[in-house]
């Protein structure tokens, strides 16, 4: 059986690198693996996905909607975007942080209160994560990525697999003690 | 070893593993990574060419004088290589040559979507559909191979799913191919009229070679299971189609093309019950199939555009999809790309945006996001350097229907090397009055910063020579040419009067870098202090007007509660773009 998970997020916040991780780990771990993302225009701001198959043989790279076992946003409202691909009994993992878009700023549009307990409603499973801000008291917002990275890593119970030399081999060498300590703060976060 | 890539990492590796000595592209989503990672090959001297013709002629001349050699580029970029490659498909190679053409059903980053698998058929030349990542790797190793040993161009069409999705990678050792003699060779290098009228019947003798061999080859492979549906797929659709039909269904995968096989497909036609064809973009299987005098489904059930995903065959099929979960829809909000903080294009657009009785000729870079809100800042985009040529035409027609109004062409400096030059040149020879505007922000931003002619670096990262893009365009003809700063309004200003003053030819250059980009030590001497500094709100001046937004840069922020405009200081760079517009000076600077 496929399992999917997608990550979600805006341009800048590491989405694709997780991904990357989260993919490598999981081939290592011996599953088929398949990773897909559209980034066309994700450095001017717009949003970004990166879907993640795996299972014994996975076919398509592309998660159908309707069908995630987790979505993971590393801003709220992209959760919310995401929502049509869950599938009724899925998981959100959630960082409890809000980046305004253009329409926002200027006015067109107003940024809702109440984004998470909107995903709370859709979603059997929330988990809120406070990701940026631990991020920001560990010294870099940009470890963002992999403390979510180890939250997900928890609840998907895939402790076993040699996270620290994935890290060492896809981070700058001046970010891996950054980035482990991130892991294991986000692994902690989930009760 | 095992390795993870996307299906461009494992072009790139192919084209390593084959024994390739030249590549050469022009950047274009969703190719570009292509030529970045054979870049990485010492073994393989990689370069970006200012265009897609140039790529593919490069490709040619590596070819003909002994080596293995390729060209890569997104689909619209074949139709600028297409004069080559119909000749060259007549010529055949010396050394093994692959053309790569990276199609795009849905169009994520490309003005339309045309289907290259036609032009195979088109030029007559061979062609594969890889799937994966591992059957890009181990279809360029294979089309080397045969590109040699039938004498012909071949090419691979991939899609976007298939260059960006990362799937396991078996990697091999690099073959060891020597560079072969150049010999003069007129009949064969030489397309004279009366040398391509005896090449022009060889082809279809070798056609007819590659129709027997696409018959046989295991690229176009058969699973024969429950006998009442069968699938005939080609690239990703094969398992988008594998996803919904499952492992009941029989499955013709088609690797190989160009030519099809006619007698596979009658057998397996013949086996089952009835036929689905799941290709993407044109029916060019289902058309194939229906020559032979089957009636398949296909375009009859699904789109003729857009990808082939498996939700969308579920749902064509039957009317079905997936259960999903209620939301709340009408909270999202919409996040619209746009340009980024410190952007040199901003500065020019908002001032240009203003203005009356211009029409703004645009072109294709992250500048074409100024046809939107809040620039409204381009009247037209087509292709690839058409903004002089498409603003020449259209000021000559103004200018004889006696309508009053100016034409401001714009592109950047990638797209002025890519074809802009010589659209150029038809404004100076023809006596055009368009006010012709070069972005030079020093790098291909797009498609994510790829050196250019005007650069100074190469694909591999090395000094080169440096166009200057000034003295090129008066040794063209042009007379009136301004440089300015682009995040000084009142010089854009000023530059933009003084040429649409003018009733001749002029060209203005803005020159400042891509924020995002790398810089080299020369940006450092020349743009001094760029990007160093940052500009924030003095909250008790600000009348919360909202102007400043007006420029649409993301850095700032309203802040509602207070009716006071903030400046994110994490994102902001000091273009100091908001603080000229400010109209009372509440924007100030900070080193």
């Amino acid at each position: 059986m496929t399992k999917n998970v997608l990550l979600t997020g805006v341009g800048g916040q590491g989405t694709i690198l997780a991904a990357k991780m989260l993919t490598i780990g999981l081939m290592e771990h011996g599953f088929d693996v398949k990773m897909s993302e559209i980034h066309g225009m994700s450095q001017r701001g717009g949003d970004v996905i990166s879907q993640v198959r795996y299972g014994e043989k996975v076919l398509s790279p592309i998660i159908e909607k309707g069908s995630a076992d987790m979505i993971v946003a590393f801003e709220k409202m992209e959760a919310l975007r995401a929502m049509p691909y869950l599938r009724p009994n899925g998981t959100v993992v959630v960082n409890d942080y809000e980046i305004p878009s253009m329409t926002v700023s200027t006015g067109l549009e107003t940024y809702a209160k109440d984004v998470i307990d909107e995903i709370k409603k859709s979603a059997e499973k929330t988990f809120v994560v406070d990701a940026t801000k631990l991020a920001r008291e560990l010294g870099n917002s940009k470890a963002t990525n992999v403390i979510l990275l180890g939250t997900i890593i928890k609840i998907m119970s895939l402790e076993d697999i040699d996270w620290e030399t994935i890290i060492r081999n896809n981070v700058k060498e001046k970010f891996v003690d950054l980035n482990l300590k991130a892991l294991k703060i986000g692994m902690d976060s989930v009760l | 070893m095992k390795k993870l890539l996307t299906g461009n990492e494992a072009i790139a590796r192919g084209a390593y593993e084959a024994g390739v000595r030249h590549a050469s592209a022009y950047p274009g989503t969703p190719s570009t990574e292509i030529l970045e990672n054979i870049a990485k090959y010492e073994e393989i001297y990689a370069e970006w060419a200012p265009n897609e013709k140039v790529a593919m002629e490069s490709a040619i001349g590596a070819s003909m004088a002994g080596v293995r050699s390729m060209a890569s580029m997104k689909h619209v970029g074949v139709n600028v290589a297409a004069d080559p490659i119909m000749t060259y498909a007549y010529m055949g190679v010396n050394g093994g040559t692959v053309l790569i053409s990276a199609d795009e059903p849905g169009m994520f980053s490309s003005q339309n979507e045309q289907d290259n698998r036609n032009y195979a058929k088109h030029g007559k030349f061979p062609m594969m559909e890889p799937a994966d990542s591992q059957e890009c790797l181990d279809m360029m190793k294979a089309a080397f191979d045969l590109s040699e040993e039938y004498n012909v161009l071949f090419m691979i069409r991939l899609v976007t799913r298939v260059c960006h999705s990362k799937s396991i990678v078996e990697l091999g050792e690099r073959k060891d191919v020597d560079v072969k003699s150049w010999e003069p060779n007129p009949m064969k290098y030489v397309a004279l009229p009366a040398h391509a009228r005896i090449l022009r019947v060889e082809i279809e003798k070798r056609t007819e070679i590659l129709r027997e061999f696409s018959e046989t080859c295991p690229y176009n492979r058969v699973e024969m299971n429950d006998k009442k549906i069968g699938i005939i797929a080609s690239g990703p659709s094969y398992y988008y189609a594998k996803e919904v039909f499952g492992d009941e269904a029989s499955y013709l995968k088609l690797g190989f093309t160009w030519p099809l096989p006619p007698k596979k497909i009658t057998e397996f036609c013949n086996a089952v019950d009835e036929v689905y064809i799941v290709e993407e973009d044109d029916p060019y299987i289902e058309d194939f199939v229906r020559s032979l005098g089957f009636k398949p489904h296909g375009k009859d059930l699904f789109p003729p555009y857009g990808e082939m995903l498996p939700g969308i065959l579920r749902k064509c099929l039957n009317g079905e999809e997936l259960p999903r979960v209620e939301y709340a829809e009408d909270k999202v909000i919409k996040r619209p790309p746009t340009l980024c903080s410190g952007c040199p294009h901003r500065g020019f657009f908002y001032r240009l945006g203003k203005r009356k009785d211009i029409m703004i000729s645009g072109d294709i870079g992250c500048y074409t996001l100024a046809a939107g809100p809040p620039y409204n800042a381009m009247n037209s985009c087509v292709c690839m350097g058409a903004s002089f040529s498409v603003g020449h035409g259209a000021q000559q027609t103004f200018d004889r229907a006696g309508v009053n109004k100016r034409v401001v062409a714009v592109l950047g400096d990638s797209t002025f090397f890519h074809t802009g030059i010589n659209s150029l040149l038809n404004t100076v020879y023809n006596k055009s009055r368009t006010i012709s505007v070069i972005l030079d922000n020093r790098i291909t931003a797009m498609t994510g910063h790829q050196n250019n002619p005007g650069s100074g670096f190469t694909a591999k990262g090395e000094p080169a020579g440096e166009i200057q893009i000034e003295p090129l365009v008066r040794a063209m003809g042009i007379k009136h040419v301004r440089v300015v700063d682009p995040n000084d309004l009142d010089a854009v200003d000023k530059a933009l009067d003084e040429l649409i003053a003018i009733d001749e030819a002029s060209v203005l250059i803005t020159r400042w870098p891509c924020v995002l980009k790398k810089f080299s030590q020369e940006d450092i001497d020349e743009f001094e202090g760029m990007f160093s500094t940052k500009n924030f709100v003095n909250q008790e001046v600000c009348i919360g007007c909202r102007k400043c937004q007006k420029t649409g840069c993301p850095s700032l922020e309203f802040q509602d509660e207070k009716r006071k405009m903030l400046i994110n200081p994490d994102t902001c760079v000091g273009c100091d773009v908001c603080m000229q517009v400010c109209p009372v000076q509440a924007i100030q600077k900070k080193k």
